[in-house]
């Protein structure tokens, strides 16, 4: 388990150096080079251009270029955005990589579960009018031209109903007289939610290791109590209304990208569902008499799961896609936005660092499902 | 000698026999290989037809495909083109712009005076060209990539997968938005830029594991005993019988091909002239699209030309999936 790990993070570290390289190389292909940007200007006198072509290195040869971006790049130091001009990449990227995280991690843990659930009914009761309806509004929602969607969902539910934001992280008018920033806000909505998520682990972990199944019904209390603790301490807080703001600029984004990404889990759970329904060990558990559910969930759909964890990574990278172009229309200040803003206005640097962003985090998504893979499937375990 | 029944000598002329000659044989190799062809191909349709949602997308892509053709003609007989064209024309008839649908005409015009029913025409074309031209690229290099690694092994394996693992990790849209930032992205250089990240990433690991149980079967055995080279072993004996299974995933690479396609120039990064993208890209710049359904011809007809298209292509790959992965099939029994 050990030695997979390592590996796999080496490898991780071979393709990350990989993607600089090639985003490194992808802007020497392009016509013209960074000092464009300064040294178009025409009033300036020919010596003055050579002079800013120098201070940023542009005169030396291409592989020393390449060692300096790649150890810049290491060091964190993706210079300084033309767009935001004092501010480094760096600070904008780290402002906005939490924003981006939650958006894709609740959307795609919601769509992972809601896909699966459906993905083993409609396996389960083939050819039924839920089937149809389930692939069909599926797969439509999963090839639905996203942009569209999400302005139709903003249409439906802030326009005419009026009952979340239209869009952005905040109101201004809530915030106006905060004393607090939005991140400082959001930080702490974030530790919240993972002290919760470590609370619920520690709980199921205790229930499993008593061993008692009656145990298993009482779970929900100990979490509502959980929750009802943290929306007291919050309201109780300064800053309750400003957390409530961000929740509800939150709701609409994930529930768009929760939509367009689980029919990809559905259709996949159905498919495996329908190759495991045929084993002889559920013919085995149905005819020890167990209950149609329990030979459903325990027996065909625990194997099921399999082959839907080996393609999560397809479904992570349609999430980022996704993400990005949510982020977009919402206007969700996230990576996503970053990198098309830093595209519309040709801020290269910034443009390079969201790029390697957004790859360094698919990455990540990337060996998480495959050490979830090797905690799943006790034969790559023992290798 | 046998003579046929109806057979009547001619005067003067003796009855030679039919000389043999080499091609012959290979004529009539091919018209057995092409009616087993035919033959594999009716089964698979049956298959097919068991499907409604298979057919509907079927149907969905005809329809599609029937007003690709229809533009042009259209052009050619009732539309004139000061009036109709998709990019420069202008609705004179209309005192209004945006006009709502009329029978001149049938969708209405967009905020710059342009017929809405020709511009989605004219768009239809270039939808299946530039999907139909990725899914190609992304078969070619896929199924040589998949065959090759494969049959070599080795080195050539290792290189090719981890190649494949690298570009299943990287977002495309997001790496398409970045190159649009970098280079003008006209639809070709997109439906390459597709074509190559699809043959190279997912679709080449899925056909070559597929060509390593092709490569044990005893007719490659047989090929090889028989003297036929690596390249005639790649090209003549795996590829062919690794088609179906490309099939399916051109299916998928056009619907890839497509949304990214209208993602692009609903952001307005490509540089293409007209796309549906782009009709809903005129249609939200011009701040229409918060009118709801009062302006709904500047969204609707392009937004559902996107999501049907993609989704009879995407459905129409799973219906066919059905048909290459036989342990898919429902069991008549």
């Amino acid at each position: 388990m050990t030695g997979y790990l390592v590996r796999r993070a080496g490898q991780m570290v071979l393709t990350l150096f990989l993607i600089i390289t090639f985003a490194f190389f992808l802007v020497q292909a392009q016509p013209g080079d960074y000092s464009a940007f300064y040294a178009l200007n025409p009033d300036l006198p020919p010596d003055v251009r050579e002079q800013i072509r120098e201070s940023f290195g542009l005169n030396k040869p291409l592989w020393e270029q390449y060692l300096i971006h790649l150890r810049n790049t290491v060091t964190g130091d993706f210079g300084v955005s033309f767009g935001h001009f004092p501010r480094p990449v760096m600070d904008v990227l780290i402002e906005r990589l939490p924003r981006t995280a939650v958006l894709f991690l609740s959307a795609t843990v919601l769509s992972f579960y809601i896909g699966f659930f459906l993905g083993k009914a409609i396996a389960w009761r083939r050819g039924g009018v839920l089937e149809y309806t389930a692939t069909i509004s599926g797969a439509t929602l999963f090839t639905v031209f996203t942009p569209a969607f999400a302005l139709m969902m903003i249409w439906i539910f802030a326009f005419r109903l009026g009952w979340l934001p239209v869009g952005k992280f905040l109101d201004p008018l809530v915030w106006r007289h905060a004393e607090v920033t939005a991140n400082f806000v959001f930080s702490q909505m974030l530790i919240t939610a993972a002290l919760f998520t470590v609370f619920a682990f520690l709980v199921l972990y205790a229930v499993k290791k008593t061993g008692r199944v009656g145990l298993a019904r009482w779970v929900p209390v100990p979490l509502a109590l959980a929750i009802v603790v943290a929306i007291v301490a919050w309201s109780l807080s300064s800053i309750g209304g400003l957390a409530l703001d961000i929740l509800r600029h939150m709701i609409l984004p994930i529930v768009t990208l929760t939509l367009i990404s689980f029919a990809g889990t559905m259709l996949l759970t159905r498919n495996s569902m329908l190759e495991t329904v045929r084993e002889d060990y559920v013919m085995a558990a149905r005819a020890k008499g167990l209950p149609e559910k329990l030979v459903r969930d325990r027996h065909a759909a625990r194997n099921a799961l399999l082959p839907v964890v080996t393609s999560l990574v397809y479904s992570l990278i349609f999430a980022i896609d996704g993400s990005v172009i949510i982020e977009g229309v919402f206007s969700w200040p996230g990576t996503g936005l970053t990198l098309l803003q830093a595209v519309r206005t040709e801020d290269l640097p910034l443009v390079m660092g969201a790029m390697v962003f957004i790859g360094l985090f698919s990455l990540l998504a990337h060996v998480i499902v495959d050490v979830l893979y090797v905690y799943l499937d006790p034969r790559i375990r023992y290798q | 000698m046998i003579t046929p029944p109806n057979y009547t000598p001619v005067p003067g002329v003796s009855p030679e026999p039919p000389v043999m000659d080499v091609g012959h044989s290979r004529v009539r190799l091919a018209l057995a290989r092409s009616r087993l062809a035919w033959q594999s191909f009716c089964q698979g349709w049956s298959i097919f037809m068991e499907s409604r949602i298979g057919m509907l997308s079927l149907v969905i892509i005809a329809i599609f495909a029937v007003m690709a053709v229809a533009h042009p003609v259209l052009m050619l007989t009732i539309w004139d083109a000061d009036t109709y064209d998709p990019v420069t024309g202008y609705a004179f008839d209309q005192f209004e712009q945006p006009a709502p649908p009329s029978w001149r005409h049938p969708l209405g015009t967009d905020p710059l005076g342009r017929d809405v029913l020709s511009q989605l025409l004219w768009s239809t074309r270039s939808e299946f060209v530039l999907g139909i031209t990725a899914a190609l690229v992304t078969v070619a290099i896929a199924t040589t990539v998949g065959a090759v690694s494969a049959y070599y092994g080795g080195f050539v394996d290792v290189l090719f997968m981890r190649l494949a693992d690298l570009i299943i990790a990287l977002p495309g849209i997001s790496l398409l938005i970045v190159l649009s930032a970098l280079f003008k992205l006209n639809l070709f250089y997109l439906a390459l830029v597709i074509g190559i990240l699809g043959g190279f990433g997912g679709t080449a690991i899925i056909l070559k594991s597929q060509a390593l149980s092709i490569k044990v079967k005893p007719y490659i055995e047989a090929a090889r005993v028989a003297g036929g080279g690596h390249f005639h072993i790649i090209f003549v004996h795996i590829i062919p019988n690794l088609l179906p299974l490309s099939l399916l995933y051109m299916m998928f690479t056009v619907t890839s091909a497509i949304f990214a396609e209208a993602v692009l120039s609903f952001l307005g990064l490509l540089d293409v002239r007209m796309s549906w993208g782009i009709m809903i890209h005129t249609a939200n710049t011009g701040g229409y699209l918060m009118g709801g359904t009062r302006y709904w011809w500047l969204v609707i007809p392009a937004g559902a030309s996107i999501t049907l298209l993609c989704s009879a292509f995407y459905m129409g790959g799973r219906a066919l999936d059905e048909v290459v992965n036989p342990r898919l099939r429902r069991r008549n029994n």
